[in-house]
């Protein structure tokens, strides 16, 4: 998945607004996000298929009703990126640090 | 009466083929890299029990019931604490299903049947994002994420 489509997809209040509603409460209808958007129904629909094609938003067809769900996992792959990879660093500066001072006290 | 919603979908894409995937769910030297230094053991039959094992001890943190196996296309699990376990909850459901899409794959897992805002349900909302982004660089490059192959920080 191309982080480009990822990043498009946040680029935009508007969508970042639809995912904190499907943070807020998993596997709505497009109906139900748009009781709490102050937009049409069209523009809704609109922002909702470039949140798919980015993967940010998974599908699921429950008869003939369409559920949203957020989509974390392009997100991880972002954390993974940047932000994993300083943690890594830190929690072997930590582990170092803590194997030096044990050292210390059996000498 | 239509069935309850899933409470949580996950959709990761993988350039790789279903066969593969399949199989990575039950390598113990797969999962091991991408699943947190785990292993899965089971026949994988339906009926059969299967386990969700530490690597190295054996020790069972998550267990249930194979409910259908379809390889390469569907794996449906309950899932649920071992016996015993002290707050117990009620057994959720995982379904995997694995898809071919335009030369790659889809892999879908819905968790559901969990019990609103408890225990388990704040351990997976954790757990699946950073494993199945694990499995899909795993499976493409060769290199799990580094956080999922040692033991979550209990």
């Amino acid at each position: 998945m191309d982080m480009d489509i990822v990043f498009k997809a946040l680029a935009d209040s508007s969508r970042r607004q639809l995912l904190d509603l499907l943070y807020q409460e998993n596997g709505r209808t497009l109906g139900e996000l748009c009781e709490h958007l102050d937009m049409s129904r069209q523009a809704v629909t609109k922002h909702l298929a470039v949140l798919e094609e980015a993967n940010l938003v998974a599908v699921v067809w429950r008869g003939r009703e369409k559920l949203h769900y957020l989509n974390p996992v392009p997100l991880q792959d972002i954390y993974e990126r940047w932000i994993g990879k300083f943690e890594r660093q830190r929690l072997h500066a930590l582990h170092t640090l803590k194997t030096r001072l044990e050292e210390d006290d059996e000498s | 009466m239509t069935s309850p919603k899933p409470q949580f979908v996950y959709v990761t894409y993988i350039q790789t083929t279903p066969e593969k995937v399949w199989a990575a769910l039950q390598d113990p030297e797969m999962t091991r890299q991408f699943w947190g230094l785990h292993k899965n053991v089971s026949d994988w039959k339906p009926g059969s029990r299967w386990t969700h094992q530490d690597y190295e001890t054996h020790e069972v943190r998550v267990t249930g019931q194979v409910l259908e196996a379809e390889p390469p296309k569907k794996l449906v699990l309950t899932w649920g604490w071992p016996e015993g376990r002290p707050g117990a909850e009620p057994p959720s459901r995982v379904t995997f299903l694995i898809e071919p899409f335009m030369g790659s794959v889809r892999l879908t897992v819905t968790h559901d049947e969990l019990v609103e805002g408890g225990a388990m349900m704040k351990g997976i909302s954790q757990g699946w994002p950073p494993i199945l982004s694990s499995l899909k660089s795993l499976l493409e490059t060769g290199q799990p994420l580094a956080m999922t192959t040692k033991r979550w920080g209990r």
